[in-house]
Protein backbone atom coordinates (compact mmCIF):
# COMPACT_ATOMS: atom_id res chain seq x y z
CA UNK A 1 0.00 0.00 0.00
CA UNK A 2 1.27 3.40 -0.87
CA UNK A 3 1.47 6.23 1.58
CA UNK A 4 -1.33 8.20 -0.09
CA UNK A 5 -3.87 5.37 0.14
CA UNK A 6 -3.15 5.00 3.82
CA UNK A 7 -3.67 8.71 4.39
CA UNK A 8 -6.87 8.67 2.35
CA UNK A 9 -8.22 5.69 4.28
CA UNK A 10 -7.35 7.26 7.62
CA UNK A 11 -8.98 10.55 6.68
CA UNK A 12 -12.11 8.78 5.42
CA UNK A 13 -12.30 6.77 8.62
CA UNK A 14 -11.98 9.88 10.75
CA UNK A 15 -14.63 11.72 8.76
CA UNK A 16 -16.91 8.69 8.97
CA UNK A 17 -16.44 8.43 12.72
CA UNK A 18 -17.08 12.11 13.17
CA UNK A 19 -20.19 11.84 11.02
CA UNK A 20 -21.51 8.95 13.08
CA UNK A 21 -21.02 10.69 16.37
CA UNK A 22 -22.59 13.88 15.02
CA UNK A 23 -25.54 11.89 13.75
CA UNK A 24 -26.03 10.13 17.06
CA UNK A 25 -25.73 13.38 18.95
CA UNK A 26 -28.35 14.99 16.75
CA UNK A 27 -30.70 12.04 17.13
CA UNK A 28 -30.43 12.34 20.90
CA UNK A 29 -31.17 16.06 20.83
CA UNK A 30 -34.01 15.53 18.40
CA UNK A 31 -35.57 13.06 20.81
CA UNK A 32 -35.23 15.52 23.68
CA UNK A 33 -37.06 18.11 21.62
CA UNK A 34 -39.80 15.61 20.85
CA UNK A 35 -40.19 14.84 24.55
CA UNK A 36 -40.43 18.53 25.41
CA UNK A 37 -42.95 19.04 22.65
CA UNK A 38 -45.12 16.22 23.98
CA UNK A 39 -45.18 17.95 27.35
CA UNK A 40 -46.22 21.24 25.77
CA UNK A 41 -49.05 19.49 23.95
CA UNK A 42 -50.21 17.69 27.08
CA UNK A 43 -50.57 20.98 28.94
CA UNK A 44 -52.42 22.68 26.10
CA UNK A 45 -54.69 19.66 25.87
CA UNK A 46 -55.33 19.87 29.60
CA UNK A 47 -56.43 23.44 29.18
CA UNK A 48 -58.70 22.56 26.27
CA UNK A 49 -60.29 19.83 28.41
CA UNK A 50 -61.01 22.25 31.24
CA UNK A 51 -62.80 24.79 29.08
CA UNK A 52 -66.14 23.00 28.48
CA UNK A 53 -66.48 22.54 32.25
CA UNK A 54 -65.77 26.18 32.83
CA UNK A 55 -68.22 27.33 30.20
CA UNK A 56 -70.94 25.07 31.58
CA UNK A 57 -70.39 26.28 35.11
CA UNK A 58 -70.55 29.88 34.00
CA UNK A 59 -73.72 29.22 32.00
CA UNK A 60 -75.38 27.49 34.95
CA UNK A 61 -74.46 30.04 37.59
CA UNK A 62 -75.14 33.35 35.92
CA UNK A 63 -76.96 34.94 33.07
CA UNK A 64 -73.74 35.53 31.24
CA UNK A 65 -73.32 37.39 27.97
CA UNK A 66 -73.40 34.90 25.12
CA UNK A 67 -70.73 36.54 22.97
CA UNK A 68 -67.91 35.96 25.40
CA UNK A 69 -68.80 32.30 25.84
CA UNK A 70 -69.15 31.56 22.15
CA UNK A 71 -65.87 33.35 21.45
CA UNK A 72 -64.13 31.02 23.90
CA UNK A 73 -65.65 27.89 22.38
CA UNK A 74 -64.81 29.06 18.89
CA UNK A 75 -61.21 29.81 19.79
CA UNK A 76 -61.03 26.44 21.52
CA UNK A 77 -62.14 24.44 18.50
CA UNK A 78 -59.73 26.40 16.33
CA UNK A 79 -56.84 25.78 18.72
CA UNK A 80 -57.53 22.07 19.09
CA UNK A 81 -57.75 21.65 15.32
CA UNK A 82 -54.06 22.45 14.96
CA UNK A 83 -52.07 19.38 15.92
CA UNK A 84 -48.38 19.31 15.17
CA UNK A 85 -46.51 16.05 15.18
CA UNK A 86 -42.86 16.05 16.18
CA UNK A 87 -41.71 16.20 12.55
CA UNK A 88 -43.69 19.32 11.80
CA UNK A 89 -42.03 21.70 14.22
CA UNK A 90 -40.92 24.25 11.64
CA UNK A 91 -40.86 27.90 12.67
CA UNK A 92 -43.96 28.65 10.56
CA UNK A 93 -45.98 25.82 12.08
CA UNK A 94 -45.03 26.76 15.61
CA UNK A 95 -46.04 30.32 14.92
CA UNK A 96 -49.44 29.19 13.62
CA UNK A 97 -49.92 26.90 16.61
CA UNK A 98 -48.99 29.67 19.01
CA UNK A 99 -51.26 32.19 17.31
CA UNK A 100 -54.28 29.90 17.72
CA UNK A 101 -53.45 29.12 21.36
CA UNK A 102 -52.86 32.79 22.17
CA UNK A 103 -56.20 33.62 20.66
CA UNK A 104 -57.75 31.15 23.07
CA UNK A 105 -55.78 32.63 25.99
CA UNK A 106 -57.10 36.05 25.07
CA UNK A 107 -60.76 35.01 25.02
CA UNK A 108 -60.28 33.06 28.24
CA UNK A 109 -58.78 35.94 30.16
CA UNK A 110 -61.60 38.09 28.88
CA UNK A 111 -64.11 35.58 30.19
CA UNK A 112 -62.46 35.54 33.59
CA UNK A 113 -62.29 39.33 33.68
CA UNK A 114 -65.99 39.64 32.87
CA UNK A 115 -66.77 37.03 35.53
CA UNK A 116 -65.42 39.45 38.14
CA UNK A 117 -68.64 41.40 37.73
CA UNK A 118 -70.85 38.49 38.72
CA UNK A 119 -71.01 38.06 42.51
CA UNK A 120 -72.86 34.80 41.91
CA UNK A 121 -69.88 33.35 40.15
CA UNK A 122 -67.32 34.63 42.58
CA UNK A 123 -69.12 32.81 45.37
CA UNK A 124 -69.46 29.61 43.36
CA UNK A 125 -66.96 27.04 44.69
CA UNK A 126 -67.03 25.10 41.46
CA UNK A 127 -66.12 28.16 39.47
CA UNK A 128 -63.33 29.14 41.86
CA UNK A 129 -61.87 25.64 41.65
CA UNK A 130 -61.96 25.67 37.87
CA UNK A 131 -60.33 29.05 37.89
CA UNK A 132 -57.51 27.77 40.10
CA UNK A 133 -57.05 24.76 37.82
CA UNK A 134 -56.96 26.99 34.79
CA UNK A 135 -54.37 29.27 36.35
CA UNK A 136 -52.28 26.24 37.25
CA UNK A 137 -52.52 24.99 33.70
CA UNK A 138 -51.39 28.32 32.32
CA UNK A 139 -48.38 28.12 34.64
CA UNK A 140 -47.59 24.61 33.45
CA UNK A 141 -47.93 25.73 29.85
CA UNK A 142 -45.43 28.50 30.38
CA UNK A 143 -42.97 26.18 32.11
CA UNK A 144 -43.34 23.57 29.35
CA UNK A 145 -42.89 26.22 26.69
CA UNK A 146 -39.74 27.56 28.29
CA UNK A 147 -38.32 24.05 28.58
CA UNK A 148 -39.18 23.42 24.95
CA UNK A 149 -37.43 26.62 23.89
CA UNK A 150 -34.34 25.63 25.88
CA UNK A 151 -33.97 22.24 24.23
CA UNK A 152 -34.78 23.62 20.77
CA UNK A 153 -32.10 26.24 21.26
CA UNK A 154 -29.59 23.52 22.05
CA UNK A 155 -30.73 21.46 19.07
CA UNK A 156 -30.68 24.40 16.65
CA UNK A 157 -27.23 25.35 17.79
CA UNK A 158 -25.87 21.93 16.89
CA UNK A 159 -27.69 21.89 13.58
CA UNK A 160 -26.39 25.28 12.57
CA UNK A 161 -22.82 25.46 13.85
CA UNK A 162 -20.15 24.74 11.36
CA UNK A 163 -18.73 21.31 11.01
CA UNK A 164 -21.84 19.56 12.30
CA UNK A 165 -24.02 21.65 9.99
CA UNK A 166 -22.60 19.76 6.98
CA UNK A 167 -23.77 16.43 8.36
CA UNK A 168 -27.04 17.84 9.68
CA UNK A 169 -27.98 18.95 6.17
CA UNK A 170 -26.96 15.59 4.77
CA UNK A 171 -29.07 13.62 7.25
CA UNK A 172 -32.04 15.95 6.97
CA UNK A 173 -31.98 17.63 10.39
CA UNK A 174 -33.59 21.03 10.13
CA UNK A 175 -33.80 23.94 12.52
CA UNK A 176 -37.01 24.02 14.58
CA UNK A 177 -39.23 26.86 15.71
CA UNK A 178 -39.46 28.61 19.08
CA UNK A 179 -42.32 29.96 21.07
CA UNK A 180 -42.19 33.69 21.36
CA UNK A 181 -43.32 35.65 24.39
CA UNK A 182 -46.66 36.91 23.14
CA UNK A 183 -47.73 40.50 23.56
CA UNK A 184 -51.15 39.36 24.68
CA UNK A 185 -49.74 37.31 27.52
CA UNK A 186 -47.57 40.11 28.84
CA UNK A 187 -50.16 42.84 29.11
CA UNK A 188 -52.98 42.36 31.54
CA UNK A 189 -56.36 41.86 29.91
CA UNK A 190 -58.29 45.07 29.52
CA UNK A 191 -62.04 44.87 29.54
CA UNK A 192 -64.14 47.34 27.62
CA UNK A 193 -67.90 47.52 27.57
CA UNK B 1 -9.85 52.11 18.13
CA UNK B 2 -12.62 54.49 17.14
CA UNK B 3 -12.27 53.43 13.55
CA UNK B 4 -12.54 49.81 14.56
CA UNK B 5 -15.75 50.45 16.46
CA UNK B 6 -17.10 52.40 13.50
CA UNK B 7 -16.33 49.54 11.20
CA UNK B 8 -17.98 47.04 13.49
CA UNK B 9 -21.08 49.15 13.87
CA UNK B 10 -21.54 49.58 10.13
CA UNK B 11 -21.03 45.94 9.23
CA UNK B 12 -23.37 43.00 9.75
CA UNK B 13 -21.22 42.30 12.79
CA UNK B 14 -23.22 44.78 14.80
CA UNK B 15 -26.21 42.47 14.82
CA UNK B 16 -24.05 39.80 16.34
CA UNK B 17 -22.77 42.32 18.84
CA UNK B 18 -26.27 43.35 19.80
CA UNK B 19 -27.39 39.77 20.13
CA UNK B 20 -24.36 39.06 22.26
CA UNK B 21 -24.91 42.05 24.53
CA UNK B 22 -28.61 41.32 24.78
CA UNK B 23 -27.91 37.72 25.70
CA UNK B 24 -25.44 38.80 28.36
CA UNK B 25 -27.79 41.30 29.95
CA UNK B 26 -30.51 38.67 29.98
CA UNK B 27 -28.27 36.23 31.77
CA UNK B 28 -27.22 38.79 34.34
CA UNK B 29 -30.81 39.63 35.07
CA UNK B 30 -31.66 36.00 35.56
CA UNK B 31 -28.73 35.32 37.79
CA UNK B 32 -29.20 38.33 40.02
CA UNK B 33 -32.84 37.95 40.76
CA UNK B 34 -32.89 34.51 42.34
CA UNK B 35 -30.89 34.50 45.56
CA UNK B 36 -28.57 31.66 46.48
CA UNK B 37 -29.78 29.42 49.30
CA UNK B 38 -28.65 30.61 52.69
CA UNK B 39 -25.62 28.99 54.16
CA UNK B 40 -25.60 26.94 56.29
CA UNK B 41 -28.40 25.32 54.39
CA UNK B 42 -31.81 25.75 55.90
CA UNK B 43 -35.46 25.34 54.95
CA UNK B 44 -36.67 28.74 56.13
CA UNK B 45 -34.91 31.40 54.08
CA UNK B 46 -35.99 34.85 55.22
CA UNK B 47 -34.10 37.45 53.18
CA UNK B 48 -36.19 40.32 54.47
CA UNK B 49 -36.16 39.69 58.21
CA UNK B 50 -39.90 39.36 58.76
CA UNK B 51 -39.57 36.64 61.40
CA UNK B 52 -37.77 36.88 64.71
CA UNK B 53 -35.22 34.34 65.84
CA UNK B 54 -37.56 32.11 67.83
CA UNK B 55 -40.13 32.05 65.06
CA UNK B 56 -37.47 31.20 62.49
CA UNK B 57 -36.11 28.33 64.54
CA UNK B 58 -39.49 26.88 65.47
CA UNK B 59 -40.62 26.86 61.85
CA UNK B 60 -37.26 25.49 60.75
CA UNK B 61 -37.46 22.65 63.25
CA UNK B 62 -40.94 21.73 62.13
CA UNK B 63 -39.96 21.59 58.46
CA UNK B 64 -36.73 19.74 59.20
CA UNK B 65 -38.55 17.12 61.21
CA UNK B 66 -40.97 16.66 58.34
CA UNK B 67 -38.10 16.39 55.87
CA UNK B 68 -36.37 13.82 58.07
CA UNK B 69 -39.42 11.62 58.39
CA UNK B 70 -40.82 11.84 54.86
CA UNK B 71 -38.00 13.25 52.65
CA UNK B 72 -40.54 15.83 51.47
CA UNK B 73 -38.85 19.22 51.47
CA UNK B 74 -41.01 22.24 52.22
CA UNK B 75 -39.06 25.47 52.05
CA UNK B 76 -40.30 28.90 53.07
CA UNK B 77 -38.68 31.77 51.16
CA UNK B 78 -39.28 35.42 52.01
CA UNK B 79 -38.09 38.02 49.50
CA UNK B 80 -38.87 41.69 49.03
CA UNK B 81 -40.10 41.43 45.46
CA UNK B 82 -40.17 39.06 42.51
CA UNK B 83 -40.28 41.86 39.94
CA UNK B 84 -40.04 41.85 36.99
CA UNK B 85 -41.26 38.25 37.05
CA UNK B 86 -44.67 36.97 38.06
CA UNK B 87 -44.52 35.37 41.50
CA UNK B 88 -45.20 31.93 40.02
CA UNK B 89 -42.37 31.99 37.48
CA UNK B 90 -40.03 33.17 40.21
CA UNK B 91 -41.08 30.36 42.55
CA UNK B 92 -40.66 27.65 39.90
CA UNK B 93 -37.27 28.96 38.84
CA UNK B 94 -36.13 29.16 42.46
CA UNK B 95 -37.37 25.65 43.19
CA UNK B 96 -35.57 24.28 40.17
CA UNK B 97 -32.35 26.14 40.74
CA UNK B 98 -32.16 25.19 44.40
CA UNK B 99 -33.36 21.68 43.61
CA UNK B 100 -35.99 21.54 46.34
CA UNK B 101 -37.17 17.96 46.88
CA UNK B 102 -35.54 14.60 46.19
CA UNK B 103 -34.20 14.03 42.72
CA UNK B 104 -36.15 10.88 41.89
CA UNK B 105 -39.36 11.98 43.62
CA UNK B 106 -39.57 15.68 42.91
CA UNK B 107 -41.30 16.04 46.27
CA UNK B 108 -40.34 19.63 46.96
CA UNK B 109 -42.52 22.61 47.73
CA UNK B 110 -41.69 26.31 47.75
CA UNK B 111 -43.81 28.65 49.84
CA UNK B 112 -42.82 32.02 48.49
CA UNK B 113 -43.73 35.32 50.11
CA UNK B 114 -42.93 38.60 48.38
CA UNK B 115 -43.40 41.29 51.01
CA UNK B 116 -43.40 44.40 48.81
CA UNK B 117 -45.67 42.80 46.20
CA UNK B 118 -47.94 41.46 48.96
CA UNK B 119 -48.06 38.13 47.15
CA UNK B 120 -47.85 34.52 48.26
CA UNK B 121 -47.20 31.58 45.99
CA UNK B 122 -47.15 27.86 46.68
CA UNK B 123 -45.13 26.04 44.02
CA UNK B 124 -45.50 22.26 44.18
CA UNK B 125 -42.84 19.94 42.78
CA UNK B 126 -43.90 17.52 40.07
CA UNK B 127 -44.23 14.72 42.60
CA UNK B 128 -46.53 16.69 44.90
CA UNK B 129 -48.97 17.87 42.27
CA UNK B 130 -51.17 14.88 43.03
CA UNK B 131 -51.19 15.32 46.81
CA UNK B 132 -51.61 19.09 46.69
CA UNK B 133 -53.51 19.99 43.53
CA UNK B 134 -53.61 23.64 42.47
CA UNK B 135 -57.10 23.98 43.89
CA UNK B 136 -55.91 22.93 47.34
CA UNK B 137 -52.88 25.20 47.15
CA UNK B 138 -55.17 28.06 46.24
CA UNK B 139 -57.48 27.28 49.15
CA UNK B 140 -54.61 27.10 51.60
CA UNK B 141 -53.53 30.56 50.55
CA UNK B 142 -57.00 32.04 50.41
CA UNK B 143 -58.45 30.50 53.55
CA UNK B 144 -55.46 29.93 55.82
CA UNK B 145 -52.53 32.21 55.03
CA UNK B 146 -54.15 35.35 53.57
CA UNK B 147 -56.50 36.06 56.49
CA UNK B 148 -53.60 35.96 58.98
CA UNK B 149 -51.40 38.04 56.72
CA UNK B 150 -54.11 40.65 56.41
CA UNK B 151 -54.00 40.96 60.21
CA UNK B 152 -50.20 41.13 60.07
CA UNK B 153 -49.90 37.84 61.91
CA UNK B 154 -47.24 36.61 59.56
CA UNK B 155 -45.74 33.84 61.63
CA UNK B 156 -49.15 32.42 62.44
CA UNK B 157 -50.02 32.44 58.74
CA UNK B 158 -46.84 30.64 57.75
CA UNK B 159 -47.10 28.19 60.63
CA UNK B 160 -50.70 27.25 59.92
CA UNK B 161 -50.12 27.28 56.17
CA UNK B 162 -47.24 24.83 56.41
CA UNK B 163 -49.25 22.66 58.83
CA UNK B 164 -52.03 22.51 56.28
CA UNK B 165 -49.56 21.65 53.51
CA UNK B 166 -48.10 18.89 55.67
CA UNK B 167 -51.59 17.55 56.32
CA UNK B 168 -52.25 17.14 52.61
CA UNK B 169 -48.78 15.87 51.71
CA UNK B 170 -48.67 13.24 54.46
CA UNK B 171 -48.84 9.68 53.20
CA UNK B 172 -47.52 10.57 49.78
CA UNK B 173 -43.87 9.81 50.51
CA UNK B 174 -42.05 7.87 53.18
CA UNK B 175 -38.63 8.37 54.63
CA UNK B 176 -37.08 5.46 52.73
CA UNK B 177 -36.48 8.05 50.05
CA UNK B 178 -34.05 9.81 52.32
CA UNK B 179 -31.96 6.65 52.51
CA UNK B 180 -31.94 6.60 48.78
CA UNK B 181 -30.82 10.18 48.81
CA UNK B 182 -28.14 9.35 51.36
CA UNK B 183 -26.68 6.82 48.97
CA UNK B 184 -26.23 9.53 46.41
CA UNK B 185 -24.88 11.95 48.93
CA UNK B 186 -22.29 9.47 50.16
CA UNK B 187 -20.75 9.50 46.67
CA UNK B 188 -20.35 13.24 46.88
CA UNK B 189 -19.16 12.85 50.45
CA UNK B 190 -16.34 10.54 49.42
CA UNK B 191 -15.15 13.00 46.80
CA UNK B 192 -15.39 15.77 49.36
CA UNK B 193 -13.41 13.75 51.91
CA UNK B 194 -10.69 13.01 49.37
CA UNK B 195 -10.38 16.69 48.52
CA UNK B 196 -10.44 17.53 52.19
CA UNK B 197 -7.60 15.13 52.94
CA UNK B 198 -5.54 16.44 50.05
CA UNK B 199 -5.95 19.96 51.38
CA UNK B 200 -5.15 18.75 54.88
CA UNK B 201 -1.97 17.06 53.68
CA UNK B 202 -0.92 20.22 51.85
CA UNK B 203 -1.56 22.31 54.93
CA UNK B 204 0.34 19.91 57.17
CA UNK B 205 3.30 19.67 54.83
CA UNK B 206 3.44 23.45 54.56
CA UNK B 207 3.19 24.08 58.25
CA UNK B 208 5.93 21.53 58.92
CA UNK B 209 8.25 23.63 56.82
CA UNK B 210 7.23 26.76 58.69
CA UNK B 211 8.14 25.42 62.15
CA UNK B 212 7.25 28.22 64.54
CA UNK B 213 4.52 29.60 62.31
CA UNK B 214 2.65 26.34 62.48
CA UNK B 215 1.07 26.78 65.86
CA UNK B 216 -0.28 30.21 65.13
CA UNK B 217 -1.72 29.25 61.82
CA UNK B 218 -3.26 26.08 63.14
CA UNK B 219 -4.63 27.90 66.14
CA UNK B 220 -6.30 30.51 64.01
CA UNK B 221 -7.80 27.97 61.71
CA UNK B 222 -9.18 25.39 64.07
CA UNK B 223 -11.46 27.40 66.37
CA UNK B 224 -12.80 29.21 63.36
CA UNK B 225 -14.52 26.11 62.02
CA UNK B 226 -16.02 25.12 65.32
CA UNK B 227 -17.24 28.63 65.80
CA UNK B 228 -19.20 28.67 62.56
CA UNK B 229 -20.68 25.36 63.64
CA UNK B 230 -22.04 26.83 66.85
CA UNK B 231 -23.46 29.82 65.12
CA UNK B 232 -25.49 27.74 62.74
CA UNK B 233 -26.89 25.16 65.07
CA UNK B 234 -27.17 26.76 68.48
CA UNK B 235 -30.86 27.36 67.90
CA UNK B 236 -31.42 23.74 66.98
CA UNK B 237 -30.01 22.41 70.21
CA UNK B 238 -32.49 24.27 72.29
CA UNK B 239 -35.58 22.88 70.70
CA UNK B 240 -34.62 19.43 69.54
CA UNK B 241 -31.86 18.39 71.92
CA UNK B 242 -29.40 17.82 69.13
CA UNK B 243 -31.39 14.97 67.63
CA UNK B 244 -33.01 17.13 64.97
CA UNK B 245 -29.50 17.80 63.77
CA UNK B 246 -28.68 19.60 60.62
CA UNK B 247 -30.35 19.90 57.28
CA UNK B 248 -28.41 18.10 54.59
CA UNK B 249 -29.39 20.36 51.73
CA UNK B 250 -31.76 20.18 48.84
CA UNK B 251 -31.99 17.02 46.78
CA UNK B 252 -32.40 18.22 43.20
CA UNK B 253 -36.17 18.01 42.71
CA UNK B 254 -37.90 19.40 39.64
CA UNK B 255 -40.87 21.74 39.22
CA UNK B 256 -43.32 21.64 36.34
CA UNK B 257 -45.54 24.61 37.07
CA UNK B 258 -47.87 23.17 39.69
CA UNK B 259 -49.25 25.31 42.48
CA UNK B 260 -51.19 28.49 42.97
CA UNK B 261 -50.78 32.03 44.19
CA UNK B 262 -52.70 34.81 45.84
CA UNK B 263 -52.34 38.16 47.53
CA UNK B 264 -53.35 39.54 50.88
Amino acid sequence: MSKTTIIVVVVLLLVGMYGCSTYNGLVGKDETVNGAWAKVQTQYQRRADLIPNLVNTVKGAADFEKNTLSAVMEARSKATSINLSAEQLTPENIQKFQAAQDQLSGTLSRLLAVAENYPNLKANQNFLDLQAQLEGTENRISVARNDFNDVVKDYNQSVRTFPAALFAGMFGFQAKGYFEASQAAQTAPSVKF
Amino acid sequence: MARFIERVMSSPMRYLLFIFLFGCSNLLLRAQNIPDPMSPKRLVNDYVGMLNRTELETLEQKLRAYNDSTSTQITVVVVKTTQPYPAGDYAFELGRRWGVGQKDKDNGLVLLWATDDRKIFIATGRGLEGAIPDVIAKRIIRDVISPDFKNQMYYRGLDQGTSEIIKYATGEYKADGSENGDGEISGALIVFLIIFFIILIIIISRSNKGGGGMRNRGGGWYPYTTFSGWGSSSGNWGSSGGGGSSFGGFGGGDFGGGGAGGDY
